[in-house]
This record gives C-alpha cells, sequence and structure tokens, in this order.
C-alpha cells in the first residue's frame, strides 16, 4: 500500500526529523543508559548499581527488585529477605505512577530488538500476522505463577528471554545472541509484534500494574485528527488508542487508560497535527 | 459496541481455547524440560549459605549480586546451555575455591535469602564435604608426606586431620594419610584445588552424595556388639514369617 510507505512522512514535513523522533530517541538513550549503568561496574569499576534487573542495589544503599520476580518467589513458598522486598515496593511504586509498561518500552532490552524487527517488516513490506490473541499473555502470565506456586522453583526464569538477555549483556552473553536473534528473527519473519505485543508474561504482569497509573498519553487535541492513521501503525498496541482518539461521540475521555498502553510515546511524535501528549490520566470528559 | 464488531461468540471462545490451551502445553513442556536441567553436576558449588537446591532454585533470582560481591571473583553465573540451572550462581573449586570471608560479603549481597542470611559464621557453612576419592593416586596413600590438602585447609587440624596407618607388611611404611571430617569440613574447596596431582585425588561433593546416613532405626550398642533397636519398627527388618518377607520383595530390603 502507498500510504504504508509514507508512515511518519508527514511529521517529518511539518516537525522535522527532531521533533518527529524525539520521544524515540529519549527511550533508546534510557534504555541504553540503563544498560550502560549496569555494565560501567563490571566494565569501568565504577559501581553505581550492581546486580540485573532481577534485583539490584544502587550505591550500596538503595535495594530494587521486579515485582513480577518476587511475587513468583513468595509462590515458591519462599519468603524474601528485606532487600528484595523494600526494592520490589520502589520498583512497584515507580510504576504505579509512571504505568506498568514503562519498563517495556524505556527500560527492556528485548523492546529494542523488536521494535528494530517491526520497523524493518515495515520497510520490507513482510506481511506476517501474530495467530494469536492479545490476551494470550495473561494465560502465559497465570503458567508462570502456576508453574512457580506447583513446582516450588523458578522454572519461568529458564526460558525467560527478558532476563536472558539482560542479565547476558551485563554478565556475559554465550549462547544468549542466539535467544536475541531468534526473537528477532521471529518478529521480522514469523509474527507482528508478536512477543511483546501478544506472548510476553513480563509484559502482561506490568500491564495489570499500568491499569491504575498516572501517567498517560492523552488525545488532547483529537478534533484535529485528520485520520491519517500513522498512529496506528507505529503503535505497538493500537488497540489502546481507539477509545480515545475516536471517542469523541460517545463522550468518551480522551485519556489512553489502557494498561497495555507502553507510553512509548511513539504517536507523540508520529502525528504531524500534535494530537498527542503526555499527562496526568485523571478522567476527563472533555479535552481542556 | 462498535468496538466489539466482528467477534462472535465462537471466535471469542476459539481464541480463549486456544490461549489456554498454548500455555498449559508450554507449561507442561516447560516442567518436563525442567526436570532435565534443574540438576546441578556434582563438582559444581552454591555459593556458602545456599538453602538445599530445591529451595534454592525457588529463591535465587538469579540477579547476580553475590557474583559481584565476591572479592575474590569466584563466583559465576550459569550461561546459556551451560550444565547448571540458568543464571544461577556457583563455583568450581578446582578452578578457584572459596576463600571463606569472615564477613560473607556473597551471603550479606543476597536479596532473597536464596544464600541464608542466618549464616553468621563462616565456619559453620556446608557448601559441600571433601572426599578423599581416590586412594589409588593420593600421594599419602601411596607414603609420601604430601599433606598439602591438610596444611591449606582454612580449619587446619579439624576439618581435615592426618592419621597414621600403621605398617601393615614388610616392605610397606607407615603412611600418613589426610582424613575429612563431616562436622567441620565447611566444602570450600581449598584442598581439591590445592591437590597437587593433575586430577585431584579429594574432591568436594554436595552433602547429599558424600554423606551415608543411618536408618535411624538400627544401631549398635556401645561395645559394639549387639544391634539395639531405637525406632518403631520391628526388631529386625525382616517379618518372623518367610512368606511375608518373600511377598513383600525388593520393597522392603
Amino acid at each position: 500500500m502507498a500510504r504504508q510507505a509514507e508512515v511518519g512522512a508527514a511529521a517529518l514535513h511539518s516537525k522535522g526529523w527532531l521533533k518527529s523522533h524525539q520521544w524515540l530517541l529519549l527511550r533508546r538513550m534510557c534504555q541504553l543508559s540503563i544498560l550502560g549503568l549496569f555494565l560501567l561496574g563490571p566494565i569501568a569499576g565504577i559501581w553505581l548499581i550492581k546486580g540485573n534487573l532481577a534485583a539490584s542495589m544502587i550505591l550500596d544503599t538503595v535495594p530494587l527488585s521486579d515485582p513480577y520476580l518476587m511475587l513468583q518467589v513468595f509462590l515458591t513458598g519462599h519468603t524474601p529477605e528485606l532487600a528484595g522486598l523494600l526494592g520490589a515496593t520502589i520498583v512497584l511504586t515507580f510504576y504505579l505512577l509512571v504505568s506498568g509498561r514503562v519498563f517495556c518500552s524505556w527500560v527492556c532490552p528485548v523492546n529494542i530488538v523488536t521494535d528494530i524487527a517491526s520497523d524493518l517488516q515495515h520497510r520490507l513490506g513482510i506481511k506476517a500476522r501474530s495467530h494469536y490473541s492479545r490476551q494470550a499473555r495473561y494465560w502465559l502470565l497465570g503458567m508462570t505463577l502456576i508453574l512457580a506456586f506447583t513446582t516450588g522453583s523458578l522454572l519461568w526464569e529458564l526460558v525467560n528471554p527478558v532476563s536472558i538477555v539482560f542479565r547476558g549483556l551485563v554478565f556475559g552473553l554465550g549462547l544468549g545472541w542466539g535467544v536475541i536473534a531468534a526473537i528477532f528473527l521471529f518478529e521480522l519473519l514469523l509474527s507482528h509484534r508478536g512477543w511483546c505485543g501478544h506472548l510476553c508474561p513480563v509484559g502482561a504482569f506490568y500491564g495489570l500494574i499500568g491499569r491504575v497509573s498516572l501517567l498517560r498519553v492523552i488525545a488532547a487535541k483529537r478534533e484535529q485528527c485528520n485520520d491519517c492513521m500513522d498512529c496506528f501503525d507505529v503503535c505497538p498496541e493500537p488497540q489502546v488508542i481507539r477509545p480515545a482518539l475516536k471517542g469523541e461521540e460517545d463522550q468518551r475521555s480522551p485519556v489512553i487508560k489502557s494498561g497495555m498502553c507502553t507510553n512509548c510515546g511513539r504517536c507523540i511524535d508520529i502525528c504531524s497535527k500534535d494530537v498527542f501528549r503526555f499527562g496526568v490520566g485523571i478522567d476527563k470528559k472533555t479535552p481542556h | 459496541m462498535a468496538i466489539n464488531k466482528g467477534i462472535t461468540r465462537r471466535n471469542f471462545l476459539l481464541n480463549v481455547a486456544g490461549s489456554a490451551c498454548g500455555a498449559t502445553l508450554l507449561g507442561a513442556g516447560l516442567s518436563v524440560y525442567s526436570r532435565q536441567v534443574i540438576s546441578m553436576p556434582a563438582l559444581m558449588i552454591r555459593p556458602p549459605g545456599a538453602l538445599v537446591e530445591e529451595e534454592f532454585l525457588g529463591a535465587c533470582v538469579r540477579c547476580g549480586q553475590c557474583v559481584r560481591d565476591c572479592p575474590y571473583d569466584i563466583l559465576h553465573l550459569a550461561g546459556l546451555g551451560e550444565a547448571v540451572p540458568l543464571g544461577s550462581p556457583y563455583f568450581v573449586a578446582r578452578e578457584q575455591p572459596c576463600r571463606m570471608c569472615t564477613d560473607i560479603p556473597c551471603v550479606k549481597a543476597c536479596p532473597t535469602g536464596a544464600l541464608d542470611h542466618s549464616l553468621e559464621n563462616i565456619d559453620d557453612a556446608r557448601m559441600g564435604l571433601a572426599v578423599l576419592v581416590d586412594e589409588e593416586n593420593c600421594l599419602a596413600f601411596r607414603g609420601m608426606r604430601c599433606e598439602v590438602c591438610f596444611h591449606i585447609c582454612p580449619l587446619l587440624d579439624e576439618a581435615i586431620t592426618i592419621d597414621l596407618l600403621p605398617k601393615t607388611r614388610l616392605g610397606k611404611l607407615p603412611r600418613f594419610v589426610p582424613v575429612v571430617h563431616s562436622d567441620a569440613c565447611t566444602g570450600c574447596g581449598m584442598c581439591e584445588g590445592a591437590c597437587v596431582l593433575q586430577e585431584s585425588a579429594i574432591k568436594v561433593f554436595p552433602r547429599y552424595l558424600a554423606l551415608g546416613k543411618e536408618t535411624g532405626q538400627h544401631r549398635y550398642d556401645d561395645q559394639g556388639e549387639k544391634l539395639v533397636n531405637e525406632g518403631e519398627a520391628d526388631d529386625t527388618p525382616f517379618s518372623s514369617n518367610p512368606l511375608e518377607t518373600i511377598k513383600s520383595g525388593r520393597r522392603s530390603l
């Protein structure tokens, strides 16, 4: 389709390259800086933060840990130490404020791989569909929790690509390159946003946290929308946009309220009419 | 609702069934697969204070903070394709034994208690148990005064002592051989690391492999002459009726 080849062209023309990629650039800088902070220790001997995304310690004082993992640890029948519990509380509080899936788009290293694959898929005109529902991830999430409970072991961590990739990058990748390559090829040839958008139980968990978060994308100037569909094309979870963007006649709020929105801000970048902006998602019936 | 246009009940149910089925299959596959991969090779040793393996695998989140805080860099996180459960910490005594730091930084670093924080004295650690596996090649058993393992042991003369094997027959000298004591050995692996042979004659094994265990029901009396029954079981493991014994077959043995 001719229109597809021009995704972002309007924004590029009216706003310039930098303005139409600003959130994407910030996001990549954020993802790479977090990885860089973890690598500063092993590479340069500057230990600002120790550990990995499962659990870490900032400057030997502030613990951080993944609430999803801590939940699994609880389910195996083990109670974590105070540092683990405190770390999970800090991380949970943070994501309750900024929306859970900010983890996916601003922290997770797999997102860089799947975004690049998805973009390339679009450019090369590869038609691939994900033949499973976006709800599948909740089933996988449930499966990982049930397995922890029934086996008393963190089985998901034996195969979880998110932790394999990040831990690999920080502690030595070894065969982990194969996992990165597998995800890339899967996203490029076999599915359309299949991993992050349909299957990943980590994302599903953080999406559930995101249901009550404050920071939201708001279709504040939705009356200016010219139906170019660019935002739907770049959005990793396009189903979340419609209720907010097209909800004017139904008197629906312009706030994107779905927890599955990753707050990646790509829609803000790509919109030539500046319909979207970040804001505090207090339920407003009408814009402004 | 307009958004739900085109989703029939049939499609919806099929979707749900598909996802549920996929997740169940994956879960079943994963638990079978895990049976094969969740097993520690005998020579890979967990850091001090590690819970028993089954509990450890439920408690360790594979964050690697113990690895980072080890001042001697002996700990590794298992990578993909290694024989150790993915991402979990271990060391190999022959390469780099545990130096038994008195402040136990690896245990303090653990955020979940997979390395048990109640371990306060490193001498109480039980990472494994040294076993003199090869008496044929051990220099001490061949009559030499090697004793390297004895001298390097951090619990000198407690975990490993040197016992005298008296002269047994003409032409063979008395020998001074190392003997490991399970009540003191921490399994740090200094002995295994230091053994002068090409392949160490003394090795640290998981305690469940290294130690035998009494049934708890029978023991010899203090003179070592008579079998004393302490348990609930019958006086002997065998029934007085020989038919019973035959019928019960291997079960009772």
